[in-house]
């Protein structure tokens, strides 16, 4: 890989700048976590944007060797057909550890060796973050601890076994709902308290600055290859790129080059739970929509849209997806709903496992349960999107299978095959 | 001079913080209320957040009780209204409330209704000074202290920006991590006391301090005021558990505050005679 390419994955300036996004963004974090913020602020302009001692270069060489980087952009024939326009799947699945995580925690825990340190914490809530922050860690020589939510671990068993296997600690947090709101809170408390030795690598483009950009910047690499990937294929650019939005890391990803283009499309397809109607009883959002529903606010060192109550309390969320089940989402991307440049909508849980079937069967590709989110919507709006459509697959669905079989006998999925024969379970 | 500062001017200031709420509200008031007959010199008072960041599990676990009994910011404002003490009041809070209170976006509301109730000052552990414009300046409009947490990781340059947006006094984070009592004091707190010895604030100490010899070893190096958290919210958390009394709950955080209290006069009477300061 030459010099000239190398740089391309990074932006053409070297300031960070202040890391706010109009009025998203910035950094709402106790005291003495700020000194380790500025000095990632520092290695994040020097080696990322910078590219100092090649920093970009091993990361690429990385992505590639390690990563299996670029992934392909296929043709999806029989969706193409069924929808009467042209379907693209940018395949992250196939990225080492079957998701787009891996982008960004092989970048960080490259940064963090950089910066000399000596430890990895990370929280996950599907386990895919966790999953590749372990792979990325084992690989580099790094110890790492995740923590995850009690029920994120109920959900993800077979992720929780990967990130054993390759080495780090799998930590329980118990408090809340037990899911990935709970283990970002748990993780920025270790963090604190070991902040001098210890990089904090966060999963998604979400938290204090520079982390929403950051992770951006490393996740930019999706849509820098689809985008000259698309022209080649289809010979123009796409009419719309859609991707799943959980703190939206393969959503910023896959749509940061696309951006100045402002014909294409850009769809951020939100969990939409069991309803869109927060439960004023419960205070509990049935959904993970913090985009299409939520509300100002600052939540995880960061002001953003997110699912809040009329006091700022932050309300319980709900996804059939552990990836996707998350109050907040990262500040960049609630700037550009405002600004118009991408949309915001939500596809409910029966309708994404429906998709989850459909694509394994039609295409041969069983998705994250993340990912049958785009897909859902894809199917239920495509007549809409234009003749040349990009869906991010931004992960595999072997993690989620023992949950997908239960769901899908529980609620009856239409389109879904017959379990029963075996047990119900797998 | 503000209620906060006076707290400091003659001799060490003891500091108690309690999560309003916990385990509900009038029980909370009789522990605030405790607590000043034990010798409070400020009462911290937590308005629970549901992402209570900066804290260990005791506190985290009393936010928790808090919310379940129905806290909400204008019943923390009820709070404070109704308590008969008359000591100054803290809010301790997540930048989130302060920033949804009321009709307007941003911290002014919030700030309005608490100078209207009686309240001296906040400390918002998630709002570092680079974001603390807005607060600031509401402060300053109605008169408030904004209390600014100083970690041992603070150095000289942050310490400028920090105490450019503080006024009461300055919240002395006595070693790294989330708040949670400690057998023993860090030795990081004294250094941090020498680093701040120019800074025309009160300096309080807090983050670990459980007994009155910790607050006597804190006093003696020099600290002007120890706040004590997560030790006090363990004696609420452990009468609840019981289901005690709430009059022997009381008793007992009392006869604590008291201890902290002599404690930290004792690590006064202790201190070396330092060289007066000459205000030049
Ligand atoms: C495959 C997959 N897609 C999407 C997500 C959601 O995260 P983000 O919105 O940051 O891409 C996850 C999170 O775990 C995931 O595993």
């Amino acid at each position: 890989m030459s010099e000239g390419d190398a740089a391309k994955g990074v932006e053409d300036r070297t300031d960070a700048g202040d890391g706010k996004f109009g009025e998203y963004g910035g950094r709402y974090v106790p005291e003495a976590l700020m000194p380790a913020i500025e000095e990632l602020t520092d290695a994040y302009e020097r080696y990322v944007l910078g590219n100092e001692d090649g920093f970009v270069d091993e990361f690429r060489r990385r992505l590639a060797e390690f990563g299996g980087r670029p992934t392909p952009l296929q043709r999806a024939d029989r969706l193409s057909e069924r929808y009467g326009t042209e379907v693209y799947l940018k395949r992250e699945d196939l990225v080492h550890g079957g998701a787009h995580k891996l982008n960004n925690a092989l970048g960080q825990v490259l940064l963090a060796k950089y910066m000399g340190k000596e430890r990895i914490v990370a929280e996950t809530g599907a386990g895919q973050h966790g999953t590749a922050t372990a792979m990325a860690a084992a690989h580099l020589g790094m110890p790492c601890e995740v923590y995850m939510g009690e029920r994120d671990i109920n959900r993800q068993r077979p992720n929780v076994f990967r990130m054993r296997i390759n080495g780090a600690a799998v930590t329980p947090v118990t408090t809340g709902r037990g899911t990935l709101k709970e283990a970002i809170s748990e993780t920025m408390r270790d963090w604190a308290s070991n902040v001098e030795d210890t990089h904090y690598v966060i999963g998604s483009v979400v938290g204090p600055h520079p982390f929403p950009r950051m992770v951006r910047d490393f996740q930019a690499v999706i849509s820098e290859e689809a985008r000259e990937q698309i022209r080649e294929g289809a010979g123009r650019l796409p009419d719309a790129v859609l991707a799943c939005a959980g703190g939206g890391s393969n959503t910023m990803g896959a749509f940061h080059r696309f951006v100045p283009d402002e014909d294409v499309d850009l769809y951020a397809v939100e969990a939409g739970g069991s309803s869109l109607e927060v439960d004023e009883r419960t205070g509990v959002a049935p959904n993970s929509a913090s985009l299409t529903t939520g509300s100002e606010g600052v939540l995880h060192g960061s002001r953003t849209k997110l699912l809040q109550d009329g006091h700022g309390q932050i309300v319980e969320s709900h996804s059939i997806s552990s990836g996707l089940d998350y109050a907040g989402v990262g500040p960049e991307l609630a700037h550009l709903v405002d600004e118009g440049r991408v949309t915001p909508v939500a596809v409910d849980d029966d309708a994404a496992l429906a998709a989850f079937h459909r694509l394994s069967q039609e295409e041969g590709i069983i998705p994250a349960l993340e990912t049958a989110h785009a897909f859902g919507y894809l199917h239920e709006h495509h007549a809409g999107l234009g003749g040349v459509v990009v869906v991010n697959v931004s992960g595999r669905g072997d993690k989620d299978l023992e949950s997908v079989v239960e769901e899908t006998d529980a609620r009856g999925t239409p389109n879904a095959p017959d379990m029963s024969a075996f047990g119900g379970g797998l | 001079m503000s209620d906060l500062s006076t707290a400091f001017a003659d001799g060490p200031a003891f500091v108690p913080y309690l999560a309003v709420g916990d385990p509900d509200y009038e029980s909370s008031l009789a522990y605030v209320e405790a607590l000043e007959r034990g010798g409070a010199d400020v009462v911290e008072l937590g308005l629970p957040f549901s992402e209570p960041i900066a804290e260990g599990p005791t506190i985290q676990e009393a936010v928790v009780r808090s919310l379940e009994a129905g806290t909400t910011p204008d019943l923390f404002f009820e709070f404070v209204g109704d308590l008969e003490v008359d000591v100054p009041l803290v809010c301790m809070t997540y930048y989130n409330l302060v920033y949804q209170y009321g009709e307007e976006r941003g911290p002014r509301p919030f700030v309005e209704k608490a100078a209207e109730v009686g309240l001296s000052g906040f400390v918002v552990p998630d709002l570092p000074a680079e974001e603390a414009g807005p607060l600031r300046a509401a402060c300053d409009e109605f008169g408030l202290d904004l209390v600014s947490i100083v970690a041992p990781t603070t150095d000289e340059e942050r310490l400028g920006k920090l105490v450019s947006v503080s006024s009461g006094y300055l919240y002395v984070q006595a070693r790294l991590g989330v708040t949670g009592a400690q057998s023993s004091v860090s030795d990081r707190t004294a250094a941090s006391l020498d680093r701040l010895s120019d800074v025309d604030l009160p300096k309080a100490v807090g983050f670990g301090i459980s007994s009155g010899e910790q607050a006597a070893t804190v006093v003696e190096a020099g600290a002007d005021g120890v706040i004590v958290g997560s030790a006090l919210v363990d004696v609420v958390g452990e009468g609840y558990r019981n289901d005690d009394p709430v009059a022997d709950v009381a008793d007992r955080l009392e006869s604590l505050a008291r201890e902290l209290n002599a404690g930290a006069e004792r690590g006064y009477s202790q201190r070396a005679p330092r060289p007066e300061r000459t205000s030049e």
